[in-house]
């Protein structure tokens, strides 16, 4: 257990220092004290699955209606308020096909607190009790909680329709990779959510506490040694897991069966959405994640790309167009927002502006609008206490770990070459339509 | 010219700020974040969608509604091209919203601030609108306005809105309707640029690692060197408090129903006053129905609301009103609940206990505030607009007693002020 000083960025207003808590769990300290604000957050990774999704996604809702200690959601609000109105709440997440599931805590910071108490210490406490000693009843999670979170989390996962946009890819994706991991819905579906009881869920939940990798992010003022004590007296109650491996994402290079399907859904909505999924081709071999993003964000990813500046700006054909890489999966979506009667022309004008950019239709304008907008983007993560975690977070469980900071240096270098070799054999895969009722 | 400015220091918060008022009548704050890489910027006309009928050189104009948020839409374009791209290349992130009261541009960057910060500044305060620009923009609106009506949100707002307000322009969509948009000309827009984007009426926050006077000084060089006047408003006689409608409701494609109540309150006049209101309501409605009240922990335990229900409270426009809600398979029970709890804390008050709680917790979501350039700049330049000095929230919050909750409670919710607006999944 030695603490290793891996990053000391002079220019940077923050460290980095990575420290084993104990065998498979890590704790990852991103020490600055530019904020208002600490953040914690332990995450248990897991594999991305219908088997356990939602219950996963259930399972922090559960341990956030009552501990042994704060039995239920009065006690443990005053335990939240009398610390100045800490915050304490379920964290899921997918990583392309990870799925994690933990909480995050967020509290004001000791030194601007009037009666400066130790803020950090009895946030870390009440967050460790909540995860590691839920209220149970014969050894199960109680059976009120369980019925109410699992009505909350069915709800939510209907509630997805609520937002077109946001629907509209996720319905996309769920088709396109109907046969991989990664189509499984964050939160799982709504049978599968039906089906856990409370027996079910307290299984699952001792085999991901004694077996899952575990990793812990504090972001902060506080010293990576004071987290620490804090962690290790809170956690000691949790043992040490030597075989946690980080579960691996499958990653397709190439459109199933080499051809482009289409799929069209009808909902009582006014204006359509136009969904494009794309696989990226050799470029996921060994991919380059700088090229990558800078790639995303010249096609579709920022307000200087090339879908918004032609295909909404110029054509005004739709309301909004964009592009999005999840650089885990091998996987783009484009989303847009069109009439109907447009739906033809705005898709032509999608794939002919990446074919804009598989032919080095590249100004130097336009790479350097690019490169700057993905640099902007990390740097003011970097400016944020959720930012940071969230990078340091998705670089420490990648595939391909990287330096979020060192990313920006490459990023400059990227050339149009590499960005017309990524884009050389991107292809669609599936073309969403969802549309108004006939 | 050496320009003048004032410091105030806010050692609690690690924090302090720099203002100054410009011979143009800008009023221009900055608060310095040295250890950041980011730098924001803010500017604000206090103009807004509700602002509709105004003076304009002595002369009374009705404007349609929309054009608040059209013309914001429409600064962006300069004559050699649009800004949004300008300050993009550059390496900004540039943004804009118009609400009932404000319409602000902002930016956040890394590089080239002063650059970006003149662009900024010279494109809002430099109109340049043709009759093919305006034309074009009226189809993009148009799409945005079909785009929100699918909003079930947006929906559920304005029925509210409807519901508790006859004419106040609260009740109407900031963008405007398919039938108001229409009107707009090119000479509608150089009328509200002129009466409302003089810098006497606008407002400029920057945050991060800059020289104040450096900033001060930009300011002066490119904004116009005349001060205007602030224009008289016209929002139609003070509303009553009496409801305009019974209530709103509407099916559209939503997974179970969500609802608002709402009640309408004599609004405060502008000036200090408005914010100590501002927070008084704030606590009360903490206290009925925050996540850490009875009532909504009832509530939550039956199953009734989910962690999406929370309270809100506006005043602008000449109007107030609070507001509450989030999805429920059975609103008009969660309203009945919330009017009986209202009753019981009118007459015995809160617990003083959860008072006390209550008042950290708001003390520490003020210090959480301060993370965000974004919401220092939009509450230093709202409380410039609107007459108060944001770095007094502690300050207040401290002061607020049981009576003032309590008072609250007797003279301001009341039954016969309050409506619902709903919206149920379609059959």
């Amino acid at each position: 257990m030695e603490d290793n000083n891996i990053d000391n960025m002079h220019q940077l207003s923050h460290t980095i220092t990575e420290t084993e808590v104990t065998s498979g769990i890590s704790l990852t300290c991103i020490t600055t004290d530019k904020f208002k604000t600490g953040c914690l957050t332990i995450n248990l990774v897991c594999e991305l699955k219908h088997e356990t999704a939602a219950a996963l996604a259930l399972l922090p809702r559960v341990l956030r209606r009552g501990s042994t200690g704060l039995p239920d959601m009065q006690a443990i609000s005053a335990a939240l308020d009398d610390l100045y109105g800490a915050r304490i709440e379920p964290l899921v997440r997918k990583k392309g096909e990870m799925h994690t599931t933990g909480l995050f805590a967020d509290f004001p910071d000791d030194r601007f607190i009037p009666d400066s108490q130790n803020i950090l210490e009895e946030t870390t406490d009440l967050l460790c009790e909540m995860l590691l000693s839920p209220n149970m009843q014969d050894s199960c999670f109680l059976d009120d909680y369980v019925n109410s979170e699992k009505a909350n989390l069915i709800d939510d996962i209907r509630a997805a329709i609520n937002d077109k946009r946001g629907y509209a890819i996720d319905r996309m994706i769920e088709a396109m990779c109907a046969q991989e991991a990664y189509g499984v819905n964050r939160l799982g579906s709504e049978s599968e959510a039906e089906a856990i009881t409370k027996e079910s869920l307290t299984e699952l939940y001792h085999k991901i506490l004694s077996e899952a990798m575990v990793k812990v992010f504090y972001c902060g003022s506080a010293k990576p040694e004071r987290v620490a004590t804090a962690l290790r007296s809170a956690l000691s109650k949790i043992g040490a897991r030597p075989n946690a491996k980080i579960p691996k994402t499958e990653v397709r290079l190439y459109p199933a069966d080499g051809t482009c399907r289409r799929l069209t859904e009808r909902k009582d909505i006014t204006q359509g959405k136009l969904t494009v999924g794309f696989r990226l081709g050799k470029a996921m071999e060994k991919p380059n994640y700088p090229a990558l993003v800078v790639f995303n964000s010249l096609y579709g990813g920022s307000i200087t790309s090339k879908l918004f500046l032609n295909v909404r700006e110029k054509l005004s054909l739709c309301y909004y167009a964009s592009s999005m890489l999840d650089k885990h999966k091998g996987l783009m979506v484009v989303a847009s927002g069109v009439d109907f009667d447009k739906f033809e022309t705005a898709l032509d004008e999608i794939m002919h502006q990446l074919k804009e950019v598989k032919e080095g239709n590249i100004s130097q304008w336009e790479l350097t609008s690019a490169k700057r907008y993905v640099i902007t983007s990390i740097k003011s993560a970097l400016d944020r206490v959720g930012g940071l975690e969230e990078l340091y977070f998705d670089s420490k469980i990648s595939a391909y770990p990287y330096d979020p900071i060192d990313i920006c240096e490459d990023i400059d270098k990227v050339t149009v070459e590499q960005i017309v070799d990524i884009a050389s054999e991107i292809e669609a895969e599936l073309i969403y339509f969802l549309t108004g009722e006939a | 010219m050496v320009i003048n400015m004032n410091i105030k220091k806010y050692p609690q918060l690690n924090e302090q700020i720099y203002t100054t008022k410009l011979p143009n009548g800008l009023s221009a704050f900055v608060v310095p974040k040295p250890d950041f890489q980011k730098r924001y910027a803010f500017f604000a006309t206090d103009y807004g969608g509700a602002d509709r009928r105004f003076k304009l050189g002595g002369k009374w104009i009705d404007t349609p509604e929309g054009v608040a948020h059209f013309l914001e839409h429409k600064m962006f374009d300069t004559e050699d091209g649009n800004a949004l791209t300008n300050l993009s290349a550059n390496g900004a992130s540039p943004n804009a919203y118009t609400s009932t009261d404000i319409t602000a541009y902002h930016f956040e960057c890394i590089e080239k601030f002063n650059e970006n910060l003149k662009i900024l500044l010279e494109f809002v305060s430099v109109p340049y609108f043709t009759p093919e620009s305006v034309e074009k923009e009226q189809g993009i609106i148009a799409q945005e306005i079909r785009m929100v009506e699918d909003d079930p949100d947006y929906c559920l707002y304005y029925g509210l809105m409807r519901s508790l307000f006859s004419h106040n322009p609260m009740r109407d969509s900031i963008a405007g309707t398919l039938e108001s948009i229409p009107k707009i000309t090119a000479d509608t827009l150089y009328d509200c640029h002129r009466a409302f984007y003089n810098p006497s009426n606008m407002a400029l926050c920057v945050v991060g690692d800059v020289a104040p006077e450096e900033i001060f000084k930009i300011a002066q060089d490119v904004l116009p060197t005349q001060a205007g006047e602030i224009p008289e408003r016209d929002y139609g006689a003070p509303e009553q408090c009496a409801l305009n409608a019974r209530g709103f409701s509407k099916s559209m494609e939503v997974s179970l129903p969500i609802f608002l109540a709402g009640c309408k309150i004599t609004p405060s006049a502008r000036g200090a006053d408005s914010l100590w209101h501002e927070l008084v309501n704030a606590l009360a409605l903490d206290l009925l129905l925050g996540h850490s009240s009875p009532l909504y922990l009832r509530l939550y335990r039956e199953g009734h609301v989910n962690s999406d229900f929370a309270a809100s409270f506006d005043c602008a426009a000449g109007a107030a009103y609070a507001m509450f809600g989030g999805e429920a398979r059975n609103p008009e029970f969660v309203f009945e609940a919330v009017l009986k709890e209202i009753e019981r804390l009118a007459q015995d008050g809160p617990d003083a206990e959860l008072f006390h709680r209550t008042k950290k917790a708001a003390l520490g979501a003020n210090i959480r505030s301060f993370n965000s350039f974004e919401s220092i700049c939009s509450n230093v330049v709202t409380g410039h607009f609107r007459g108060y000095d944001p770095f007094d929230i502690p300050d207040l919050v401290a002061k607020i007693s049981l009576d003032d909750i309590i008072a609250f409670y007797r003279n301001n919710l009341l039954a016969e002020h309050m409506t619902t607006s709903i919206i149920s999944p379609l059959e």
